[in-house]
């Protein structure tokens, strides 16, 4: 058994931390992107909109069914051979695509039971003041539903964060290509890896600090 | 008797249970109307309907100039007919994520489009009015009910409603709040509000109503003057419901 070469894992952390911007910026709009559509989706099962409920019911199916790294090939190899539009698009680009759909179909139903779970009462009293649709969904329902998704859905933005090393695999520099880059040259490997394993497992403590706080203070707000 | 409010042949089904068989009702502009009747006998629904909480299947609902038909009522129109009634929920349904002024000023904002100040003070006079002057900015779910009531009420008076809807206002209350509640909605009835209240609480339909309407199996039974309900009824079930409730 060799020793660990820590003077080697300490010249790659800088290294690494040159590429936690590009994850991060990845993850946060896929994530951004991916509570968008996922509303939506989630709005359109709870409304049961005539035919796109059952389109949307589909697409959940689908991204939730097969799985992520499947999903980040079909879009960046798979199909700009079907659509020449696709051909220039570049790894970051597909990967955040890949992310937000994938995502987006496990967030969609985990805001769509939050917003099952606001009472109907609430609903009730948006329309007995003349509310549109869109308004008491704005207004009232999804500021109700969004506090109960909180927590699973900061669970699905660590996810994605840890997600975002699947990038490298479509050519993608990030924190995880980037160690691999390092370690094909120095033979390093345990070295490299172990880095970039603690570089992400200290974005998801910090994450989890914040998750934990933000929970508190909504708990605070509801108590009832 | 010119009608500000008219409703006719109201029909509502549950599956195969006819909850509403035809209601007829006429409220002249200020009347007081109370309806009373045994549970499950379609009250509640009646007053559902006319908001469109409940679509009714069939009648028809005149407000003044306006005019709905059950059957092929358009979203345009259940939501122009929203906006001139007031709902006041038994189990006062505020918006949880809202405080108490935020709760009045919702409709003047979202649905009127009233520019935020205005409806500030809008507001913030109607708070006094209900005694809470010192809670705009408690959320419900800080307050007694009896405070989340009058919220409840606060916000429908807000509206500026043609007719002021009250589904059983106090029958979720304990029984210390029900007092205050009740003076509230009787304030609000000195000021010859229209509105269709139901209530269990027969002293006070007595006290503050123009008619009291009896309702039994879907249908009104009977109605008059609370001093002939109450005191010389006609119907041989007004009579046996007022006997069972003392």
């Amino acid at each position: 058994m060799r020793p660990l070469d820590t003077a080697y894992m300490m010249d790659l952390v800088p290294v690494i931390a040159g590429y936690v911007p590009l994850t991060l910026f990845m993850a946060i709009v896929a994530m951004i992107a991916a509570l968008v559509l996922a509303s939506m989706l989630a709005i359109v099962r709870v409304l049961r909109v005539p035919v796109l409920d059952r389109v949307v019911a589909v697409f959940i199916s689908f991204f939730r069914g097969t799985p992520l790294l499947v999903q980040l090939f079909l879009f960046y190899f798979g199909l700009p051979q079907m659509v020449p539009a696709m051909t220039g698009i570049n790894g970051v680009t597909a990967a955040i695509i890949g992310l937000t759909l994938h995502f987006s179909a496990y967030m969609a139903e985990s805001i769509r039971g939050a917003i099952l779970g606001v009472d109907r009462s609430q609903w009730e009293a948006a329309q007995s003041i003349g509310m549109t649709q869109g308004q008491l969904l704005r207004r009232i329902i999804l500021p109700q539903g969004a506090r109960t998704a909180a927590p699973t859905l900061m669970n699905y933005f660590i996810d994605m964060i840890k997600s975002t090393s699947l990038a490298f695999t479509l050519g993608v520099t990030e924190m995880m290509g980037a160690a691999q880059k390092e370690a094909a040259g120095s033979f390093l490997y345990l070295e490299a890896f172990l880095v970039v394993a603690i570089f992400y497992w200290i974005i998801v403590e910090v994450l989890s600090v914040g998750q934990r706080r933000l929970e508190t203070s909504l708990g605070k707000a509801v108590a009832r | 008797m010119s009608c500000q409010i008219e409703i006719t042949g109201l029909v509502k089904r549950f599956g195969g249970n006819t909850v509403l068989d035809g209601i007829d009702l006429c409220l002249e502009p200020g009347e007081r109307v109370a309806i009373i009747g045994p549970s499950g006998t379609g009250k509640s629904t009646l007053l559902r309907c006319l908001n469109f909480l409940d679509r009714p299947d069939r009648g028809v609902i005149r407000l003044g100039d306006l005019s709905v038909d059950a059957a092929r009522a358009s979203r345009a129109e259940v939501l122009a007919l929203r906006r001139r009634t007031a709902f006041v929920f038994q189990n006062y349904a505020l918006f949880a994520n809202k405080t108490a002024r935020a709760n009045i000023i919702e409709g003047l904002t979202t649905v009127r489009g009233w520019p935020q100040d205005k409806a500030r003070a809008r507001a913030d006079d109607i708070l006094a009015q209900i005694g809470l002057g010192d809670r705009g900015d408690s959320y419900p779910a800080a307050m007694s009910g009896g405070q989340q009531q009058r919220v409840g009420i606060g916000r429908a008076m807000a509206l500026d409603a043609d007719l002021m809807l009250f589904d059983e206002p106090t029958s979720a209350l304990d029984p210390e709040w029900v007092g205050e509640v009740l003076d509230l909605i009787r304030r609000i009835a000195d000021g010859r509000q229209t509105m269709l209240i139901v209530t269990h609480e027969m002293q006070f339909a007595r006290e503050i109503a123009d008619r009291v309407v009896f309702m039994e199996g879907g249908r009104i039974v009977e109605q008059g003057p609370p001093a002939q309900i109450f005191g010389r009824a006609q119907d041989d079930r007004t009579r046996a419901f007022l006997r069972r409730v003392g």
